[in-house]
């Protein structure tokens, strides 16, 4: 029998790193806020690779970090290597990876639940959802619970009509053998929104003891490692290995003398598969000519002997995986504790929703994470700090907060997706973002953190921390460009040992630093007056002086980028009646709805002949 | 959108003057101003019909012709279009074109019936552009050149440079979004070698615009020369009538005379000029006053001597005037008994060409020289072709971001600043052929559209 149990400003569907940050964003704001997952014990799990960051992946996460969320400082806490990948590469694509406890990550993020002030967390299915006459919305749970909220957060993951494929085996559940979403996705189809299937998978977990290390070459984490946080104080520490070995060609043989046993290539999977993530089997039929494909072996955390094989993601049959993971060097006798699999599941085309996150026809209802078509812990909790913190200002009669591209890769994640949508599961990467000069994984927090105070989920005391850090480089910046380093026998020798031209004459610390060959390390010696300051500071300085002409050139782009942005589109236009836009374009943004002429330039299918139809109706209209 | 009226042929007198309304009343502007032989009306034919009448303005009849119906979208605009073809030259066509606005038409704006099938989806971009170009191209190799953008082989040629850097640039994105796989990263030569042969294509369409400009546009030729070498002869021989005045009286032509003839091909906008000398007549010396600053404004300078006679002072003073400027020495009346020493003149112009405008010899050797000192000789139609200054400057800011990539690749800056520079390359190019739109670009565009097409 139904009983009414509760009301909150917020609810969220969903435990997991979409649905974290949601409720603690939510509850932050002065919301009262309801979690409700499916199992308690694996809130924040990580079905997938135990390990956060990696290439933009680092990038979202000290966003997350620079507006309030938590994802950086639990995996601080929990995280048992750490590297900075891409030195070398560029400070745009520095990106943070590290490998995370997950038991311990979990942990971490149940406990952050329990103890958030105005936040439930409930053991629950939600198995109805819907608006009842006074507005709200209602849930209903398996066991007859009925709660009403003022804003609905669906962060569903893989949960939401999740079915599992191995081989010829296939059915419903949800990851890691926990129990599906079943009933949620008939409510939401009454509500009218578009869900679609798509795919992902993961690889085998196997037992340390049955893998030979001798054969693969060690992967150690770096060794000055720097925290996601900005509010971590101590590095973090390296406890574990990664090992690297590689498939060879009887590897390859296993999988095509068995490719007509997966569900994929058998035609049993319909859900679209993430192309930035292939199954082993999809890696082999696609580049045939490869002779070895590179794995991973990553510890899942300390206190288990289970590693996870990433690369080897497989929906095979498990006496296939079982076969082809025995012929890689050092997998010779290995022991699968967890068999790979591939899971489908609903989601939504993200096309309905607006950037806030909310959906365009459901006033109140928002989407983040695997829900919304990514895929990604980086990547949901992102979405889920933005969903929570616009279903709190909804509540609160606030205007939304929108991340623009030119602030972030959050921004960047959401226009495309809200904007022109996803074919297969979304994943973020630093190509994906046109500023990325400018959106660094070191400065997130000059970038967002003024934000994050201003809408009130950053304390004033980490925002003076970044005030004083604010005013250290701009003081610093001005010292480098007016100290003179004389010249001197020791530093030309440095000069001609790091092959750049010699000086005549006395060179201003900044000119010396523009060189591509210097840096600051190099030059101490000759820099008696440098101050004591952070590394952080001094890293800000010489990224500035050293890109300052490209950075310059994007801030140009962002003002260009801008202007278009500013051209708000009135909501509630009717595309049909506007004269001379073709019937693609109308379609197109009749569904994506932009709310200005820079989204609605990005929208594919939309040409430069619409955008200058809808610029002059725009005119004509007064708008 | 209103209905628009324009003379869509060019504004010169012509065999048949064609005006074109269009918009959603087009056919009863045109049922208002045109009386069918056939007795029915216009707005009852079907597209791509024609009907034979008279065309009247304020009811009285202007002209006999014969006006075509389109039926949208199947028109050049997308909309419903009616054009009138005129028999009479520049006068009749005016007045249809009155008629028409006096019947509820307006006044096309410039390029605005390109704008509307632009905006109706009738066209992209570049298309857009080389109808514009084709509208304006007066010789038959400009025309050529027009067709080849319309065909798409300047977005072809833009395409094939951007989706080599794209390659590339996803390359480079590959390598850093996947550092932990098997990716090789791409060598500096490797790069290099993608970048500069994206700047050697760009930097020969940038080199191509000017010769194509002079294609496209024709060029100002000027003919100077002391009195009575002949100078009005070979007027007329390039123009093929009697438009300058021949006489045997030194100083006979006392104004600049201006023409435009086609010289293999190549429009010459010629001014002939008065006899460059010293003259007390003041009529004269106004005539050499404007014959001197025709001549500073040419891009071409054809100086006339005469063969029959030795170098004069004034002859000499020519050559410094000419210094600098792209000039031919025409050595006319070589019909006569050759009195002029020809070496000095090698030595001061690009080239020297021996004619005889009487007898109408050397014109083929002249065009040659034409051709070749103009550039254009070798200038191949077929080949891609930039249209106009906003395609100029796309490519002028494409190339100048991949010298930007060149040099970041060659001072050794990180590869993120390398692939930005690229990616900002990849985007002008694909604004030039209208893949991204800013305002910007199709403001640019639509100003530089002429009324009729």
């Amino acid at each position: 029998m139904d009983y009414f149990a509760k009301q909150y400003d917020v609810a969220v569907i969903g435990a997991g790193h979409a649905g974290i940050e949601a409720g603690l964003a939510a509850a932050r704001l002065g919301c009262t806020v309801g979690v409700f997952t499916i199992n308690l014990d694996w809130i924040g799990n990580m079905p997938c690779n135990p390990s956060i960051g990696g290439t933009s992946k680092g990038h979202l996460v000290r966003e997350i970090d620079a507006l309030g969320g938590e994802m950086g400082k639990a995996a601080d806490r929990t995280e048992i290597q750490s590297r900075m990948l891409n030195r070398g590469k560029g400070p745009a694509v520095h990106s943070l990876r590290a490998q995370i406890d997950r038991r311990e990550y979990a942990k971490y993020m149940k406990h952050a639940l329990e103890r958030q002030e105005c936040l439930d967390v409930r053991q629950a299915e939600v198995i109805d959802l819907y608006r009842a006459d006074d507005g709200l919305w209602t849930l209903k749970t398996r066991l007859e619970a009925v709660y009403s909220a003022k804003c609905v957060v669906l962060a569903t993951g893989t949960f939401l009509g999740g079915r599992i494929y191995i081989g010829d085996v296939s059915y419903e559940s949800g990851p890691d053998g926990m129990f599906p979403a079943t009933a949620l996705s008939a409510a939401l189809k009454r509500l009218h929104i578009p869900l679609r299937r798509f795919k992902t998978g993961t690889p085998a977990r196997v037992n340390r003891r049955s893998v030979d290390f001798s054969a693969m070459e060690v992967q150690k984490g770096d060794e000055a490692t720097v925290p996601f946080s900005f509010d971590t104080e101590t590095p973090p520490e390296n406890k574990a290995d990664c090992y690297i070995t590689y498939t060879n060609d009887a590897t390859k043989q296993v999988i095509l003398e068995n490719i007509d046993s997966s569900p994929l290539y058998g035609g049993k999977i319909h859900g679209v598969g993430p192309r930035y993530c292939p199954s082993f089997e999809d890696k082999v039929m696609r580049f045939p000519d490869k002779e070895r494909h590179q794995l991973f072996v990553e510890p899942c955390g300390l206190d288990t002997e289970e590693m996870y094989l990433q690369g080897m993601s497989s929906s095979l049959p498990e006496a296939v995986q079982l076969q082809f993971l025995r012929t890689i060097p050092g997998l010779e006798h290995v022991e699968i504790m967890r068999t790979a699999y591939a899971i489908e599941y609903d989601c939504v085309d993200p096309l309905a929703l607006s950037p806030s996150l909310e959906f365009l026809d459901l006033e109140g209802l928002f989407g983040a994470g695997q829900f919304n078509g990514s895929s990604g812990y980086e990547e949901a909790a992102a979405q889920g700090l933005i969903a929570g913190i616009n279903a709190a200002r909804k509540v609160q009669g606030k205007d939304p907060f929108v991340l623009d591209r030119a602030t972030s890769y959050i921004g960047t994640l959401i226009d495309d997706l809200v904007t022109k949508g996803c074919a297969d599961p979304y994943r973020m990467m630093t190509s994906r973002s046109e500023y990325r000069l400018l959106l660094r994984q070191d400065n997130a927090d000059l970038r967002l953190t003024p934000m994050g105070h201003e809408i009130g989920l950053v304390s004033d005391e980490k925002y003076d921390r970044f005030l004083k850090k604010s005013a250290q480089i701009d003081a610093e910046r001005c010292r480098a460009e007016e100290t003179t380093i004389p010249p001197s026998d020791e530093l030309q020798a440095l000069l001609v040992s790091r092959e750049t031209s010699s000086m005549k004459t006395g060179m201003k610390l900044a000119e010396l630093l523009r060189r591509p060959q210097l840096d600051y390390d190099a030059l101490a010696p000759f820099d008696p007056t440098r101050p004591d300051l952070p590394n952080a500071v001094f890293e800000q300085v010489e990224i500035a002086l050293k890109y300052e002409g490209y950075i310059r050139r994007q801030e140009a782009q962002v003002r260009e980028m801008r202007r278009l942005e500013g051209k708000r589109i009135p909501e509630g236009i009717c595309y049909d009646s506007i004269e001379g836009l073709r019937l693609e374009a109308r379609e197109k943004l009749g569904k994506a709805r932009p709310q200005n002429v820079g989204q609605a330039s990005r929208i594919s299918g939309v040409s430069p002949a619409d955008i200058s139809v809808l610029l002059i109706y725009l005119a004509k209209e007064g708008y | 959108m209103s209905t628009i009226a324009a003379i869509s042929t060019g504004q010169a007198a012509g065999g048949i003057g064609i005006v074109r309304i269009s918009g959603e009343d087009a056919l009863a502007v045109a049922d208002r101003i045109f009386r069918p032989v056939s007795k029915k009306p216009l707005s009852s034919l079907p597209g791509y019909h024609a009907a034979f009448g008279t065309v009247l303005c304020g009811g009285v009849p202007v002209d006999e012709a014969v006006a075509l119906v389109f039926r949208a979208p199947k028109s050049y605009t997308g909309e419903d279009v009616v054009e009138i073809s005129c028999h009479g030259g520049l006068y009749v066509t005016r007045q249809v074109l009155r008629a028409a606005l006096q019947n509820g038409a307006r006044a096309a704006e410039a390029g605005e019936f390109t704008r509307r099938a632009f905006l109706n989806g009738k066209m992209d971009l570049t298309r857009a552009e080389g109808v514009m170009q084709l509208i304006a191209a007066q010789g038959e190799q400009a025309a050529q050149a027009a067709f080849g953008a319309l065909e798409g082989r300047l977005s072809g040629e833009i395409d094939a440079i951007s989706d080599r850097l794209k390659a590339t640039s996803a390359a480079l994105a590959a390598w850093v979004d996947y550092p932990d796989e098997d990716i090789d990263d791409l060598s500096d030569g490797a790069l290099l070698q993608v970048v500069d042969g994206a700047r050697h294509s760009l930097s020969a369409l940038i080199a191509r615009f000017d010769s194509g400009r002079a294609v496209r546009e024709g060029v100002d030729t000027v003919i100077v020369g002391r009195p009575n070498v002949g100078k009005s002869t070979l007027m007329n021989l390039l123009s093929g009538s009697e438009r300058s005045i021949v006489t045997d009286v030194a100083g006979t032509t006392r104004d600049v005379v201006e023409e435009t003839v086609t010289l293999g091909g190549l429009v010459l906008h010629l001014s002939d000029t008065a006899g460059l000398h010293d003259t007390d007549d003041a009529v004269e010396r106004i005539g050499v006053e404007r014959a001197r600053t025709a001549l500073e404004r040419a891009t071409l300078v054809l100086a006339v001597f005469d063969s029959a006679e030795p170098l004069t002072k004034e002859d000499k003073r020519l050559f410094a005037l000419c210094k600098g400027k792209k000039a031919i020495a025409v050595i006319n009346k070589t019909d006569l008994p050759q009195q002029l020493d020809s070496e000095i003149l090698n030595t001061v112009f690009n080239k020297v060409v021996p004619v005889s405008a009487k007898t109408q010899t050397g014109l083929a050797d002249l065009e040659a020289a034409v051709a070749e000192v103009l550039g254009t000789a070798d200038f191949d139609t077929a080949a891609p072709t930039l249209m106009n200054e906003r395609q100029n400057a796309c490519c002028r800011s494409a190339l100048e971001h991949l010298n930007e990539a060149h040099d970041a690749l060659t001072v050794g800056v990180t590869r993120d600043a390398v692939q930005v520079c690229m990616d900002a390359a990849i985007e002008d190019l694909d604004a030039l052929t209208g893949k991204r739109a800013t305002e910007s670009v199709v403001d640019a565009v639509f100003a530089q559209f002429c009324v009729g097409k």
